[in-house]
């Protein structure tokens, strides 16, 4: 048997009743992937924050490196035309 | 050729730091910074934890069962706060295992207030309103602290210990609306917990040798003497409010620098508590060595087990 | 705004000797509820580990909800304008009505975790079966706590396999507390006279007849923990007619104390 004795650290994304989106919300250490779910309802939705919970043991994230972060994420920048607000739309015109 | 590149890192550092760019966990940051971010959140985590045992005191005593209901609540969110906030400190590579250590060996601090015992029903009063509002002073500041896993942490926990004050504010209005019994046990409390309360701002500006990096990295916003100052200033008028009598002689509405003069903290008493001399040191951490203890063995079964399902379905 | 309004009592619609059945029982329910709830809150901050610290004071807090609501209920059947509190504070220990399993010292982790596990299974069904009463109110507050007390008993049961199957002290101390629990499980099923009238009369459900479903799952989670279920062990009873041990006065000591010293004083 390993040595480990920690819980290992697990990182907690929440669902938000409004939310679209699982949104990381923090971690929280636990023997098993059953446990940090409940963990996780324990410790981040005790006020009716959340519908839906992913958690990942954080060993297994993988960041992009800050150090690139204008490599990857200024090329971004100039193009607003993603954007929708970058559009002009006739006054006239409703739900678009 | 090393130290240009240091240097450049060190630059980038400061760059964000002037331009209130928050400092993220795999950013490259001066040792000192990462130190004083380790030892600042893991002593406010351990300070939620400790915290956690004068107020819990009053659980299974609480006077009705609405109140039982707000205060397990309450000491419950401290756990909580205790967990987001060791969870930020672990983002500095520091493991929340060996945070504990540290507390338990008395490497580490937690806030001295807690180390003063809960004597009567008022003293959870008096807790929420003062100590709590003590500490929203302190935190509401640390939503814009440079480090961002810090930052994202106090958001949550100033979010939620907004109640927390207002709790302990409505028990003191109770008790000083009710019987004559309850108005002196209010008036007790705040005798007992007033200069404490104080102290939590922690040693004088001339005294304090960490505040002015700590200014300077933009981890602290204000100095200690700052919010102590408007501390006063906050609780004076509310304490007049519900009719208790502040216990300071010294105290005195200065009409020149639009603020109250108050007497001195007794600061013999305030380095003899942070010393471990206080009146609970003692109970509270070797309440928490215990609970540390006795759980290892839980927590190494959970381990285990865990251990042993992932190998059957790997042979599975 | 009528403020001569005076709520019309609850449980109207049954004769004065069915309603203090109805009342009797109530309590029965509350006082479960409110012992164990205490005994949980007893952990807070001291916990084997802060994650789980947590979780006991979650379900303390479902406790202590569902306490209140029947109270709240229990109060309006008396109709004697008492209060929650004054039900839970002002009542001596022989008038408890709580089994003898809540109330038993929380020991070791392991002694908790069994009394949770071996509590939750009869709670779960019989709230689950208590939906269904035609008492309007009792069927209102069990649907509310049925769906935390489906989680309670996923908790606890987890937790009762971990234990089981995880190191040999974690066994070692899990058989210990058994040895000192089981024996107040029976008493969850043992129908008292109260129980008996108002489940002849459909208003809540048959708790004997809950046991094998309860067998069933206890048998289930002892088998995935590597445990045996005890035989021939000889039932403890008497909680749920005011017979308690002699924990219950010194939990009512703690919990009453304020009232007791002041009263008749708002908090």
């Amino acid at each position: 048997m390993s040595q480990q004795k920690d819980w290992p650290l697990w990182e907690v994304f929440i669902r938000s009743k409004q939310g679209l989106d699982h949104k990381h919300v923090g971690s929280l250490h636990a023997a098993d992937a059953e446990m940090a779910i409940q963990n996780a309802r324990d410790v981040y939705t005790r006020r009716m924050e959340g519908v839906s919970i992913w958690v990942v043991e954080s060993k297994h994230i993988h960041a992009s490196n800050p150090d690139e972060a204008a490599a990857f994420f200024d090329p971004a920048n100039d193009k607003v035309y993603r954007h929708p607000t970058f559009y002009e739309v006739p006054a006239e015109i409703k739900n678009m | 050729m090393e130290t240009i590149i240091e240097k450049s890192l060190e630059e980038v550092f400061e760059e964000k730091i002037a331009n209130d760019i928050r400092i993220e966990p795999k950013d490259w940051m001066p040792e000192q910074y990462r130190k004083t971010l380790v030892r600042q959140i893991s002593q406010h985590a351990h300070s939620e934890i400790v915290g956690m045992l004068p107020e819990g005191n009053w659980i299974t005593r609480a006077p009705s069962l609405k109140r039982k209901a707000i205060l397990l609540s309450k000491v419950q969110d401290e756990a909580g706060h205790g967990l987001y906030l060791y969870s930020a400190a672990e983002t500095l590579g520091t493991t929340r295992d060996q945070m504990i250590a540290d507390l338990h060996s008395g490497k580490a601090k937690y806030s001295s207030i807690f180390n003063y015992p809960t004597l009567s029903w008022a003293d959870i009063g008096a807790i929420g309103w003062l100590v709590d509002g003590a500490a929203i002073m302190n935190q509401v500041p640390l939503i814009r602290t440079s480090y961002g896993p810090y930052a994202r942490a106090m958001v949550r926990v100033c979010k939620e210990e907004s109640f927390h004050q207002r709790q302990g504010f409505e028990i003191m209005m109770t008790l000083c609306n009710g019987a004559p019994a309850q108005k002196q046990m209010a008036q007790e409390a705040f005798n007992r917990w007033w200069w404490p309360t104080l102290m939590m701002f922690g040693p004088k500006d001339s005294e304090s040798p960490n505040t002015e990096q700590s200014m300077r990295w933009k981890i602290k916003r204000f100095t200690n003497d700052e919010l102590r100052q408007r501390f006063v200033d906050m609780m004076v008028p509310q304490a007049e409010f519900l009719g208790l009598t502040v216990p300071d002689k010294d105290l005195k509405w200065n009409e020149t620098k639009n603020g109250y003069d108050f007497g001195d903290v007794d600061w013999e008493e305030f380095w003899n508590v942070v010393k471990g001399n206080g009146p609970c040191n003692k109970d509270r951490l070797s309440a928490r060595v215990k609970a540390h203890e006795e759980g290892a063995w839980v927590r190494e079964a959970a381990l285990a087990h865990a251990q042993k399902r992932a190998q059957r379905e790997a042979q599975a | 705004m009528d403020l001569h309004h005076t709520p019309t009592p609850a449980g109207q619609e049954y004769l004065p000797e069915k309603r203090a059945l109805l009342l009797d029982y109530t309590l029965q329910l509350a006082d479960t509820s409110l012992i164990l709830g205490h005994r949980l809150s007893e952990w807070c901050g001291h916990g084997p580990i802060l994650e789980q610290d947590l979780a006991m004071a979650n379900i303390a807090l479902d406790l202590i909800g569902e306490t209140r609501s029947l109270y709240q209920y229990a109060a309006e059947l008396e109709g004697q304008s008492r209060t929650e509190d004054d039900l839970a504070y002002l009542r001596e220990a022989v008038h408890y009505k709580n089994p003898l399993l809540v109330e038993q010292p929380n020991g070791d982790f392991a002694h908790t975790i069994l009394r949770q596990f071996l509590f939750d299974g009869y709670h779960f069904l019989l709230l689950q079966q208590l939906q269904n009463s035609p008492d309007q109110r009792l069927a209102a507050i069990a649907a509310k706590s049925f769906k935390e007390a489906s989680y309670h008993l996923k908790w606890s049961s987890e937790w009762v396999i971990r234990l089981g199957d995880g190191t040999e002290e974690s066994k070692a101390r899990l058989l210990k507390a058994m040895d000192h629990l089981w024996m107040f499980s029976g008493e969850l099923f043992l129908m008292t006279e109260t129980e008996q009238q108002l489940a002849q009369a459909g208003i809540i459900p048959d708790s004997a007849s809950l046991l094998p479903q309860w067998e069933a799952h206890v048998a289930k989670v002892f088998a995935e923990a590597t445990l045996e279920v005890p035989q021939n062990v000889f039932m403890q009873k008497g909680g749920k007619i005011g017979r308690h041990s002699e924990h219950l006065g010194y939990i009512l000591t703690e919990l009453q104390y304020l009232q007791r010293a002041y009263p008749g004083l708002e908090w």
